[in-house]
């Protein structure tokens, strides 16, 4: 009696899978965590169209109309006036620090010349190294400028509302002026490509001591504790210096991508990465049992680094909880230690405080994952 | 205790306990270990040998409990046990994805041995190894896994050898020439501590200790068992043993019927309830009746029998 098809056979796969699918308890949390986060992030976070870009304006000329302009920008919602700033080096440092997305400048005199039909122009300087961030704002720009001058050319001076306006804005997009994808992608991608390598092997080559029983041994023999994490980690910081090298090779030679700033700055950062993605895998390694569960575990860190770091959509484009669960991703302050330092020409002094939060993230991490870790096979 | 008294322990340990959750997996154990002997940890499954093992060579923090291991105390001075331990997993725990020499190399260079060099090249000629020294460990049958660890866990001229369960899944032949190995280094002084399941490997030891459940049944010198656990055994031959074995079982006193070849050997701790009835049978005179001096494998396997059923009694959670 041995049927095509048995049911009854059938039926005991069917429930031994259910059993151990409850059994692996990592495997069952990502299975109904993973989607879950996806869905709360994609729907609620990410934001291809941002708005509330922090904005700092220069104004050189106060009158209704450049009153209007700005209300105007600011009633759009696209742009968050953050202050006021004096002088061109201000605007810029704030530009390439990523404090503000957007500078406006009103040029002097700029009343007397609209009066005077010398059609003067507003300068917009946008941070075009994440195009997609600006792209919404500035597109708004010519919409907001005629309601200004619909709302204040009146009186006397209606007979200036005519087309074209009595101005005009002109958007400088500065670090990517031709808003390439590539040039915002690639260097991002550097701290996607280490966090998923670093995490991942790390997390794994521990894990694998333990789970072909080599640990057992180890422990058994005179050797430290911290001279085995030490030599098991080395190497892999080797890795990732020479990951990053390739890398960053690649990006000019293939994708032209500029490195304008400081190494000396990039240096730090990358260093600093690296160790913090360590940590990671370490702490990592210590939760799971199997190779299997720390490479589920490492997938489930990279996530939030592709998704809420500013690498795939806009950071200041989420809302204010999501930034800050954002905050708390060491891609987010490699991000943008990159981007500062390649594309907007930064040095160590404009991503100090990305060192600062990487270093955070680093001695945080480290604490937990050394309390985690066992000397004996307790 | 022991006939041999004249040294220091090379272990004496009591009270050592070992908790997980609210399961006692060690339970107030205590022990002293000769120089040079051979000591046996006999029990099932789960009994909590591999947990004493380990708490020994400091593997694993007691949590109770007190003593010293080759002079240096459990608690505290683990990293000065270990350099003088050689310690064989129950599982093959070197590097199968490295060479033979090299996974030798790699555990000198862990106990930091003198002279390296020379050592694995010693090592590996005296495993007969030296010409395939290149080949990597995952490809070795298992007889030459064990081998290779204990090669290994003797890199370092240990004082102290603790094998748990060195040769589960090895062949008679290589279970012997293990075995021969044992003995010769025993012989030089060094200390060996073994678990195992077989009684042919229990014979070989100097002392047992039977455990259970974390508890220790019996300990003592090998040849001292039977008479300690006080049991009676009858030697039978004759006609038709099956059927006399299987009428036996019902019969009162005999605790234990196991086959030695052409004859069984009837057992029983109740000597006057054995006695009679083997009075009762003999008159039916089918068969030759003869009293024996119980030996340690009638001895082993009523202790396995009985702890089968502890086993079984507390649920199959094991160490």
């Amino acid at each position: 009696m041995t049927g095509i098809f048995s049911f009854a056979r059938f039926s005991a796969v069917l429930v031994k899978e259910f059993i151990q699918m409850r059994r692996d308890r990592v495997t069952f949390g990502m299975m109904i965590g993973l989607p879950l986060i996806q869905l709360f992030l994609f729907g609620f976070a990410i934001n291809a169209d941002p708005r509330h870009l922090p904005t700092l304006v220069e104004v050189n000329d106060d009158g209704p109309l450049s009153r209007a302009v700005i209300a105007g920008m600011a009633n759009s919602g696209y742009f968050d006036f953050a202050g006021p700033v004096r002088g061109v080096a201000e605007g810029e440092a704030a530009l390439r620090r990523g404090d503000a997305n957007f500078v406006v400048v009103i040029p002097q005199n700029f009343e007397r010349d609209v009066v005077r039909g010398r059609q003067p122009q507003i300068l917009i300087a946008a941070d075009a190294s994440d195009p997609t961030a600006i792209a919404g704002a500035a597109a708004a720009m010519s919409g907001i400028v005629q309601v200004a001058v619909a709302e204040t050319m009146t009186g006397p001076l209606a007979s200036l509302a005519g087309t074209p306006p009595p101005f005009s804005v002109a958007v400088h997009r500065q670090y990517n002026p031709e808003g390439r994808t590539a040039t915002n992608i690639v260097p991002g991608l550097l701290a996607i490509i280490l966090s998923m390598t670093m995490v991942m092997i790390t997390a794994v080559a521990i894990v694998k001591e333990s789970e072909r029983g080599t640990m057992e041994m180890l422990i058994a023999t005179p050797v430290r504790p911290f001279e085995v994490m030490l030599g098991k980690i080395l190497p892999y910081v080797f890795v990732g210096y020479v990951q990053t090298i390739v890398f960053i090779l690649a990006a000019r030679l293939v994708f032209n991508v500029p490195f304008e700033g400081s190494l000396l700055a990039f240096t730090i950062g990358f260093n600093l990465f690296i160790l913090v993605n360590l940590a990671l895998g370490f702490l990592i390694s210590t939760a799971a049992r199997s190779q299997m569960q720390a490479m589920q575990l490492s997938f489930f860190t990279i996530l939030p680094s592709i998704l809420l770091s500013g690498f795939m959509f806009p950071f200041a484009g989420m809302p204010g909880w999501a930034q800050v669960l954002g905050t708390a991703v060491p891609a987010t302050h490699f991000l943008r230690v990159v981007r500062g330092v390649m594309l907007k020409g930064g040095d160590v002094g404009d991503v100090t405080g990305n060192f600062a939060g990487l270093f955070v993230i680093l001695v945080v991490i480290s604490i937990i994952a050394m309390l985690r870790y066992r000397q004996t096979l307790d | 205790m022991t006939g041999n008294g004249q040294s220091e322990p090379v272990i004496a340990v009591t009270g050592l306990t070992k908790i997980y959750g609210t399961r006692k997996v060690v339970d107030d154990f205590a022990i002293s270990v000769p120089r040079g002997a051979i000591y046996g940890f006999l029990g099932p499954n789960g009994s909590g040998k591999t947990t004493t093992i380990r708490m020994l060579c400091g593997l694993l923090t007691p949590d109770a409990g007190e003593g010293e291991c080759l002079g240096f105390d459990i608690r505290t001075q683990a990293e000065r046990i270990k350099e003088q331990v050689g310690y064989m997993t129950q599982k093959f725990s070197l590097y199968e994805d490295l060479s033979i020499r090299e996974n030798l190399d790699f555990i000198a260079r862990m106990y930091r041995v003198t002279n390296r060099k020379a050592r694995v090249e010693q090592a590996l000629k005296d495993l007969g190894l030296a010409d395939r020294a290149h080949q990597l460990a995952g490809s070795l049958s298992g007889g030459w896994k064990q081998r290779l660890a204990l090669a290994a866990c003797l890199i370092h001229d240990p004082q102290l050898l603790l094998l748990d369960e060195p040769t589960a899944g090895v062949d008679p032949k290589a279970r012997r020439d293990f075995w021969d190995e044992i003995r010769r280094l025993s012989g030089e002084g060094v200390t060996v501590l073994v678990s195992t399941h077989y009684m042919d490997e229990a014979v070989q030891c100097d002392f047992i200790a039977y455990i259970a459940y974390g508890k220790k049944l019996i300990d003592g010198p090998s040849a001292e068992i039977p008479a300690q656990i006080g049991l009676v055994t009858y030697d039978v031959e004759g006609p038709d043993l099956a059927a006399l074995e299987a009428r036996l079982k019902a019969e009162p006193g005999v605790e234990q019927v196991a086959r030695f070849g052409a004859s069984l050997h009837v057992s029983g701790t109740d000597k006057p309830a054995l006695e009679a009835t083997v009075e009762r049978l003999k008159a039916e005179g089918t068969h030759e009746w003869r009293l024996e001096k119980a030996g340690l494998e009638e001895a082993f396997i009523y202790l396995m029998a009985g702890a089968r059923d502890n086993f079984a009694g507390a649920g199959a959670a094991a160490a």
